[in-house]
């Protein structure tokens, strides 16, 4: 059920505590500020979060980091220069840390939305990364068994929505919404322009409205 | 690319410099070493350096993980939008042609073997072609792997950039690495400011050294090493 929302309060207002969220952005890139303010505000905590960082300087993922909102992270890649509330967080030993390889990451999510219960993939095999999981011999090489990334809600930023909920991405923005919006049970997203129906071409459509439940025009 | 057998009929003088390789030098060599009409990925840090030496006659064309193909150079004053930038969050230009994918598109170009050549920084390399490039393994820090594993794993060659002694005089080259791995006998090529070297299966080759002869070179390395044969290019 496709929901076109006023405000980003109201569209994150059913986020519970200890919920799975997944959060678009590759860095600054496609991460949806807005909506991430809207969750400190609505004072959601116990927060898993998927994302493919920890937060960096004084805005979005990293404010909730800051404010002792999320429980366990799952990332690549969450040491950066300035990613210093995570890092604050995680010396402090007040934050779980799920470090995944990005492509496994990127595929564990894809997973997720595609039904599939697993994979064998040849990252990471031989590493830290992979003690203790399942291997097999495939294809000519040792494979890792990895697992699907499901997540009760998605906050997703896209460039615009038509009226079904189809979405376009603007450049390297579009990173990881379309498997975000595929893999959570219930994917938000924050658009700059809301066309009507039949104002995308079908053909340039990204994401398919069906994996869209909520949709909010930021500023 | 194969690793050349070793044909000491064929073995040519190797040192092409009479000084070690600076930065901008290995860079420089790096790119005229990718073969026209390549996909290549460039990591972060250093490797970011050979796309500057790149020529446009090469028709080589740039794949960033964070979802493009037909990456340009940094972007400076207007250029600059928030909305495209590289695995380094700088931001970047798109060049004609370009193309943006998601992030599972962009790994499967990875994994799915269809990148020609990535070229990363490293900690360690081990004479095999194992890689350390993503984690110290101290214990107070934090670890942070990005797209390094799957760079490794899946491109068709992965050619290092890095200096071949550390601060200390230790040698990065090493019979084993003692940082842990980011993959196993995936390096194909090592350019260093000392030389350059072919790794594999059957041992470490070296290509061209720079500001020293073989013989010096391999006291500074702890791995047996033999000139590569005149086709190991």
């Amino acid at each position: 059920m496709l929901n076109f929302i006023d405000t980003v309060g109201e569209a994150v207002a059913g986020i519970k505590d200890g919920a799975t969220v997944m959060i678009g952005g590759f860095g600054n890139a496609g991460q949806p500020f807005e909506l991430i303010d809207a969750l400190l505000e609505c004072g959601a905590t116990d927060l898993t979060v998927v994302n493919n960082n920890a937060g960096q300087g004084d805005q979005g993922l990293a404010l909730l980091i800051k404010e002792g909102r999320v429980k366990k992270m799952i990332c690549s890649f969450p040491r950066q220069s300035d990613s210093w509330h995570f890092d604050a967080k995680y010396k402090a030993g007040q934050i779980e840390l799920e470090l995944v390889p990005q492509g496994n990451l990127a595929e564990r999510i894809r997973a997720a939305g595609a039904g599939i219960g697993g994979f064998f993939t040849p990252t990471g095999y031989g590493t830290m990364l992979a003690e203790g999981k399942e291997t097999r011999f495939l294809d000519g090489k040792w494979q890792v068994f990895e697992t699907p990334i499901h997540a009760d809600v998605a906050l997703i930023k896209a460039l615009t929505a038509d009226g079904k909920g189809n979405l376009v991405y603007r450049k390297t923005a579009r990173n990881f919404g379309p498997i975000m919006a595929a893999a959570a049970k219930h994917s938000i997203v924050q658009v700059s322009e809301i066309v009507p129906t039949g104002g995308l071409d079908p053909e340039v459509v990204v994401t398919p409205g069906i994996y869209v439940n909520s949709i909010v025009k930021v500023a | 690319m194969s690793i050349p057998t070793n044909d000491q009929a064929s073995v040519r003088t190797i040192q092409t410099s009479e000084t070690p390789l600076g930065r901008d030098d290995l860079a420089r060599l790096v790119a005229k070493d990718i073969t026209p009409g390549s996909f290549v990925n460039l990591g972060i840090g250093q490797p970011t350096l050979v796309s500057n030496y790149l020529q446009p006659e090469q028709n080589v064309t740039l794949h960033t993980e964070n979802g493009m193909l037909g990456m340009g150079p940094e972007a400076t004053g207007d250029q600059i939008d928030g909305d495209l930038i590289n695995a380094g969050k700088i931001p970047v230009t798109e060049l004609p042609g370009a193309s943006y994918f998601h992030h599972a598109d962009s790994f499967a170009i990875m994994r799915g073997g269809h990148l020609d050549i990535c070229v990363l920084g490293a900690f360690q390399v081990s004479a095999t072609g194992d890689l350390a490039n993503w984690h110290t393994g101290a214990p107070d820090a934090i670890p942070a792997v990005g797209g390094a594993m799957d760079l490794a794993t899946g491109a068709k060659d992965v050619f290092v950039m890095m200096t071949l002694l550390t601060r200390d005089g230790a040698s990065k080259l090493v019979e084993t690495c003692t940082y842990p791995l980011t993959g196993i006998g995936c390096v194909t090529r090592v350019y260093t400011d000392k030389a350059v070297f072919l790794t594999g299966p059957d041992g470490v080759q070296v290509r061209e050294t720079f500001g020293c002869t073989l013989e010096e070179l391999q006291d500074m390395v702890p791995v047996p090493l033999r000139a590569a044969s005149a086709d190991g290019s």
